[in-house]
């Protein structure tokens, strides 16, 4: 009786298009590209902060191409499904026991949730965008 | 009880005759409330008593049957027919390589778990009369990743066990997080040499499929998340204050 | 096995996906209305520039630029390893190395500021 096994391989690219959870962790882990490029058009945007009034206006400008907005829009999107993961997973990483049993992680997530529209409105609020 | 005609398409592999493994058709009659397991035995049974298949409990309990169904990592026999309308795929569990049909090599899972030190290593010595005490709280901080198998469907769910097999794996790392975290146990320190090396708890990128297929809700992908936050604040404990007591 | 020193680059990567899971959505906000036209207050000129002219916001708006570029870095690592591409100490260098240079520019900006 001779052992022989068989080695099956996987395409080193493809793999992730098996299925719909390697899929969707491709998309989370392609959410750093918007978020890496939105952080990039910030610091160019400090650098013509720091060129004066009309390097500043330069940049505004810029910021209302087509391109931009479709950018902004696609960015949103990018950044908001890392928050909603990261959230969904914190949990996981971070239980929190209370006495005997773990605090569910619906409350763990809930309450990040909240603290970031709490955030994001007061940011909103303060920057004057209402 | 109606019956219904199940079409299986089954991957053979003969090592001692085949060069690859070729998949095989079988169209048997089978109870409408059975589980693939069930028609894997019937085919076994009745047409092909060459087919080979790892299978104990029939229950979900023993992790012996675990294999890739329509491209799925499941038990066997936790795989009710009525789920899979068409023809069922029934293929060895992934990522490993194939002893024969869907029987694979696992030797290198029973190694990695070996290596974590699946063991109490007591804190103190045990007390006089013989017990060790722990509250229900205790208990609760590990229970969950007690209730492992083995049966490896989070190895074959797992993309960056696919892509680096060094990685030891959720499995292996989760039974070393349920020692740690066990009050009786001081084990800790020991198995960092192998959970907190480059093959270990690093090489997962948290992509959680391992607790979507687990069979038993051990839930893998927390444990791992958890040992590197603790992998991770030891580390900068000890570098940059080498002087506290980690 | 040797314990590794993932953990280097792996703290700064979680600090830097929950800064980035609270504050980016939020500031995509402010420029996407600055570029549907309707900027808001603190992105005219002389309101930015009197914010960004505080050692505190200084600190905070570098700090956040790095934490950012760094978890990006560290994931762009993972992923390029994750699409088959093994020499990972080469790409580790060129994304780390990016989002250092990109910190560094970001705090050449400010001081100008």
């Amino acid at each position: 009786m001779s052992r022989v096994p068989y080695v099956r391989t996987i395409p080193k690219v493809r793999w992730f298009l098996r299925h719909p959870r390697y899929i969707r962790y491709m998309t989370r882990e392609a959410t750093c590209l918007f978020i890496g490029a939105y952080t990039l058009l910030m610091v160019w945007g400090l650098r013509e902060l720091a060129n004066g009034p009309a390097a500043w206006q330069a940049f505004l400008e810029c910021l209302r191409s087509p391109a931009s907005i479709v950018f902004h829009v696609l960015a949103l999107a990018f950044a908001s499904y890392h928050s909603i993961t990261w959230f969904n997973l914190t949990p996981k990483a971070l239980p929190l026991q209370a006495g005997e049993s773990f605090v569910p992680d619906g409350v763990i997530s809930g309450a990040h949730y909240a603290g970031w529209a709490l955030l994001s409105l007061a940011i909103l609020f303060l920057a004057g965008a209402f | 009880m109606s019956e219904r005609q199940v079409e299986l398409e089954v991957l053979r592999y003969n090592p001692e005759t085949d060069k690859e493994p070729h998949f095989q058709r079988y169209s048997i009659a089978c109870r409408e409330e059975w589980v693939v397991l069930d028609a894997l035995n019937l085919v076994k049974e009745t047409v092909d008593p060459t087919l080979s298949y790892r299978w104990s409990c029939h229950m979900a309990v023993c992790g012996s049957c675990g294999m890739m169904i329509d491209g799925e990592p499941k038990l066997a026999c936790k795989a009710f027919l009525r789920d899979y309308p068409g023809v069922i795929r029934v293929e060895p569990l992934a990522h490993f390589p194939i002893e024969r049909d869907l029987v694979t090599v696992i030797d290198d899972f029973m190694a990695k778990l070996a290596r974590v030190k699946p063991y109490l290593i007591p804190k103190e010595p045990a007390p006089a009369n013989g017990e060790y005490r722990q509250t229900p709280a205790e208990l609760k901080k590990f229970k969950q990743f007690t209730m492992c198998i083995n049966c490896m469907l989070c190895y074959a769910a797992c993309p960056e066990y696919g892509l680096i097999p060094q990685f030891i794996g959720p499995a292996a790392i989760s039974l070393a997080h349920r020692y740690n975290q066990d009050s009786r146990d001081g084990g800790r320190a020991a198995r960092q040499e192998e959970i907190a090396a480059a093959e270990g708890v690093w090489e997962c990128s948290f992509t959680g499929a391992c607790s979507e297929v687990c069979p038993e809700h051990v839930d893998p992908a927390a444990a791992l998340q958890q040992v590197k936050i603790k992998s991770t604040v030891d580390w900068y404990q000890k570098h940059l204050m080498p002087w506290t007591k980690q | 096995m040797a314990i590794s020193n993932k953990p280097i680059v792996w703290g700064p990567f979680a600090a830097g996906g929950t800064v980035t899971a609270f504050l980016t959505p939020v500031l995509i906000l402010l420029t996407l209305l600055a570029a549907l036209g309707h900027a808001p207050d603190l992105l005219a000129y002389d309101r930015l520039l009197a914010l960004a002219s505080h050692w505190l916001a200084k600190i905070a708006i570098a700090g956040i630029v790095f934490l950012s570029l760094w978890s990006t870095a560290h994931r762009l690592r993972i992923t390029c390893y994750d699409l088959g591409v093994r020499a990972d100490a080469l790409v580790a260098t060129i994304v780390y190395a990016g989002a250092l240079a990109g910190t560094a520019a970001s705090v050449v900006y400010l001081s100008r500021i």
